[in-house]
């Protein structure tokens, strides 16, 4: 039998698993970061602009779909943090046009703006939409400073706002950036997108030059990487986090919440634990062997498993994933916050076809990608190169 | 609670605006050439020749450059559902959201994953996977048309939900009336082939610049012979769907087709302006004063289009403002705005008392403010409207508008039948006049889409949902001048990439396709 706590708990699970394909995507953000540091030649920039372009439609398809299945599964999370933290997510969006257009253009006769300049956008999406991702996933942990009340829209006099979710602080979202704990995640998301790009180039690239600073560019990522994220994970699980009383639906404070998760929902933890062990297992053994090129898979869905459990543990087990400091009555539960039973069904109908959409994806890719990649490909009769 | 800012819901509905109105500029030539150049790569398989692949190549390389930005701009849209209309995204997300949420598995990922191989996959994967991965690709962009036709079909006529006042929103209770809806229908293959006709366009126009210039003379040709039929078909298609909109217009929003007319007091077998000019000295809906000032009309046709009778009434906005009449649709006297509005009130307090009753937990009250809500809820939104002139859409924005698509759209149909006579004959080049104004007539393509976008969203206000939430419900609690920074860091870059996306397009058609 299909209740409404399961469609709840099933849509949070895909939209978490779409948060965890993205932070791994984000490895294209982090490419982009390193177009100036990695490569010293105008082909080796080329070389790693067009790598990068065969994947970055993904990462910004997959930022849509996780927008458009957080819009249909639990509207109000949409409505108060997009409505409210309007300058973070604005931000974000901003540095994503610049992405969606800078691949296509800037190798393109008449392009209006300098070929560098294009990749300096590229470099500001890579950094800033990593960061700013990274922060706004943090306050799920941290929360944020909002009041929901459905009432106000009775308000019909003309006079008083009728809308329901209302930021209580003017800054609208860039308030986060006051909260060190923010600035981890932040941080940590940030080099976890450039350890994935190194690693990505390691499996795609066939360029001596470029392969020899690899392993350098991997150390000078990874440490950072894990030092912010260490520090971002053990400070949560031993801070407080904001409960749900499972008969009231209180939301109150409790000691050591997001490890009292972990530890109460047993498989999370055990995810957690494989997810870190792949990413750790990915990047080590890169490390240490110049010749092994798989690592990117390793990290990459260890990558997904982490950041799935992560966003799991910040709404599963009587835990309100969209927390409000200024009124903790006002945070969002994956049952307060969701779409009704009926629009839930529907939608995981439509999900079970996500199968195969990833099946042909697999092969898609498959079919472009038997061989690694050279300068000299896009440079020969009938390719398409950026 | 933050007071109430009137400037708030002018700027919000701005941004949107605008952003819709740069998203339009890219989808329908992508939805349009998208067509074409898998035609051209059909024809290029079935024949083994050569230029057919070269033309698809060229065409794909203007696909995707123009698809880019489209994809820009599109996530924008998506998310400005939440920055700026908050209300609205709780208010309606049930419903509204699920389509976005399809459209992102079923059309983005397609999209995504196939033009790739398009682009990257000439040399990697066989002739007929690359074909199929071309179909694919424009397969994926039709799909994800589709659903947000359908989210913005529901906007226009609201169906296959019902409103719960315990979580203080609409829900879903019938998907296949809302992906049904003949609204949603009519819309797809109206938006669909309103691109068609654009990319058509577009082909004609930029390969009568080559025969004027004298160069790839052949290619030229053969573009526009596959861009006139398939012009003149998708005009036609165009005209029929175009035809189902007004029918559905008159039916769901009775107050946009008589602004679509300027028509302000109605009449049995009423008639359609084919050219006319409204008379800028009326101010007001009541005032006595003609709307009119001149006009070629022809009888009775907008009975007939509106209610497929050449007799029936078509009500105009003062009888749409003073009810008191009956339409062929509905038998029952229509009721004015007045109590439309006494009627959205009492749903609204209905709903307020509802929840008062709720923390009481008073089943009984609770269980008769639910049957007030359920009475009164048709007109929920007009409680939210202070004066009878706000539930009047901007008269002249939406009447000319309206009148200048409809004769671009019968100049096309004249356009690509001209040019496939002259094309039949071998005559294009001899024909200097006609490829000017084919050339000419890509910028009347772009034109006639948005004014045919300003006739769907001009003519549905004041309503977000129609009859239920007006804009200013609708909108986001935000500062004003943080929306007015937005429009403008916004407006700039748009326009900035709009310029730079023009220029790289001038100068892949100025190379050609043989350099290509």
């Amino acid at each position: 039998m299909i209740t409404y706590s399961f469609l709840q708990h099933y849509w949070f699970f895909l939209v978490s698993l779409l948060g965890g394909i993205l932070a791994f995507l984000l490895f294209v953000q982090g490419g982009q970061t390193l177009l100036f540091s990695l490569a010293k030649k105008e082909d080796e920039r080329r070389l790693l602009v067009n790598v990068l372009g065969k994947k970055w439609e993904f990462t910004f398809t997959t930022l849509v779909t996780f927008g458009g299945a957080f819009f249909a599964s639990f509207p109000l999370f949409y409505s108060t943090s997009f409505g409210g933290a309007y300058w973070v997510w604005v931000l974000i969006l901003l540095c994503f046009i610049l992405q969606a257009v800078s691949y296509e253009f800037q190798n393109k006769p008449g392009h209006f703006f300098s070929t560098n300049t294009y990749r300096i956008f590229l470099f500001i999406n890579g950094l800033l939409a990593t960061f700013l991702i990274g922060a706004a996933i943090a306050t799920f942990f941290t929360g944020s400073e909002f009041s929901v009340n459905k009432q106000n829209i009775t308000e019909i006099g003309g006079q008083l706002s009728p809308v329901i979710s209302q930021w209580e602080n003017p800054l609208h979202g860039l308030e986060a950036l006051f909260n060190v704990r923010n600035w981890l995640l932040g941080f940590a998301v940030f080099f976890l997108a450039r350890t994935l790009a190194v690693l990505f180039f390691k499996n795609r690239l066939d360029n001596a030059a470029i392969e020899s600073r690899l392993h350098n560019a991997l150390l000078m990522n990874a440490l950072p990487f894990l030092v912010f994220f260490l520090a971002f994970v053990i400070w949560t699980l031993f801070a407080q986090g904001f409960a749900v009383e499972p008969v009231t639906k209180e939301v109150f404070m409790e000691p050591m919440k997001y490890l009292n998760n972990l530890i109460q929902v047993p498989v999370l933890l055990l995810l957690f634990l494989v997810g870190v062990v792949l990413v750790l297992f990915g990047i080590i053994k890169s490390f240490l062997k110049d010749k092994w090129r798989k690592g990117i898979w390793f990290a990459g869905i260890g990558t997904i498993i982490t950041v799935t459990t992560l966003l799991l543990v910040a709404g599963y087990n009587n835990t309100a994933y969209y927390p409000s400091t200024y009124d903790l009555q006002s945070s969002l539960t994956i049952f307060n916050s969701s779409s009704s039973f009926f629009t839930l069904k529907v939608m995981s109908i439509v999900s079970l076809l996500i199968p195969f959409v990833v099946v042909y994806i697999f092969f898609a890719w498959r079919s472009l990608e038997k061989t690694t990649t050279s300068i000299e490909e896009f440079k020969e009769k009938d390719s398409y190169g950026y | 609670m933050e007071l109430l800012d009137v400037s708030l819901v002018d700027w919000s509905r701005a941004q949107f605006a605008m952003t819709a109105m740069y998203h339009w500029l890219f989808v329908p030539l992508t939805l349009g050439l998208g067509v074409l150049q898998a035609i051209m790569e059909t024809i290029y398989v079935k024949t083994g020749k050569e230029e057919w692949k070269k033309a698809a190549k060229f065409w794909m390389t203007v696909f995707g450059i123009n698809f880019a930005i489209g994809v820009a701009t599109g996530i924008i849209l998506e998310f400005q559902f939440g920055t700026n209309w908050s209300n609205y995204s709780w208010f309606v997300g049930d419903i509204f959201g699920a389509p976005l949420a399809i459209e992102g598995v079923l059309a983005f990922f397609m999209e995504a994953t196939f033009i790739s191989i398009m682009y990257f996959g000439w040399n990697k994967v066989s002739k007929g996977w690359h074909l199929a991965a071309t179909w694919l690709t424009i397969a994926g962009a039709t799909i994800s048309a589709l659903w947000i036709l359908v989210a913005n079909a529901w906007m226009q006529l609201p169906l296959g939900m019902e409103f719960n006042p315990a979580t203080v929103r609409n829900e879903m209770i019938d998907f296949w009336s809302v992906l049904g809806s003949p609204v949603a229908i009519n819309k797809f293959f109206h938006a669909v082939t309103s691109g068609w006709v654009l990319a058509a366009l577009f082909v004609v126009g930029v390969s009568s610049w080559y025969l004027l210039k004298k160069r790839e003379i052949e290619f030229a040709k053969r573009s526009i012979k596959v861009a006139a039929i398939f012009g003149l078909i998708s005009t036609l298609l165009l005209v029929y769907t175009g035809d189902g909109s007004s029918y559905q217009v008159a039916q769901q929003q009775p107050m946009k087709l008589a602004a679509m007319e300027g028509l302000y007091k109605g009449q049995n077998g009423a008639p359609l302006i084919a050219i006319g000019f409204l008379n800028p000295a009326k101010q007001k809906y009541n005032d006595g004063v003609e709307p009119v000032v001149a006009a070629i009309k022809i009888p009775k046709m907008l009975s007939f289009l509106g209610y497929r009778d050449f007799n029936a009434f078509v009500p105009g906005i003062a009888d749409l403002i003073d009810g008191g009449y009956t339409t062929t649709k509905d038998t029952a006297v229509a009721i004015p705005f007045a109590e439309k509005k006494s009627r959205g009130i009492a749903a609204i307090n209905a709903l307020k008392q509802y929840k008062v009753a709720e923390k009481a937990k008073d089943s009984t009250a609770m269980a008769t403010q639910k049957a007030a809500l359920d009475k009164n809820f048709p007109y929920f939104g007009y409680g939210y409207l202070n004066q009878p002139e706000e539930a009047i859409p901007n008269v002249p924005m939406v009447f000319y508008s309206f009148h200048l698509m409809v004769l671009l759209g019968f100049f096309f149909i004249a356009l690509f039948i001209v040019l496939l006579i002259v094309s039949n004959k071998q005559k294009l080049e001899k024909n200097k006049w006609l490829l000017w104004i084919s050339l000419w007539s890509i910028p009347l393509g772009y034109l006639a889409g948005q004014l045919g976008w300003i006739v769907a969203e001009v003519g549905r206000q004041p309503w977000a949902i129609q009859d239920v939430l007006p804009v200013q419900a609708a909108i986001s609690s935000l500062q004003t001048s943080s929306v007015q920074i937005t429009f403008f860091l916004f407006l700039v870059l748009f326009t900035a990439l709009l310029i730079a996306e023009v220029g790289i397009m001038l100068k892949q058609i100025k190379k050609g396709p043989a350099h290509n």
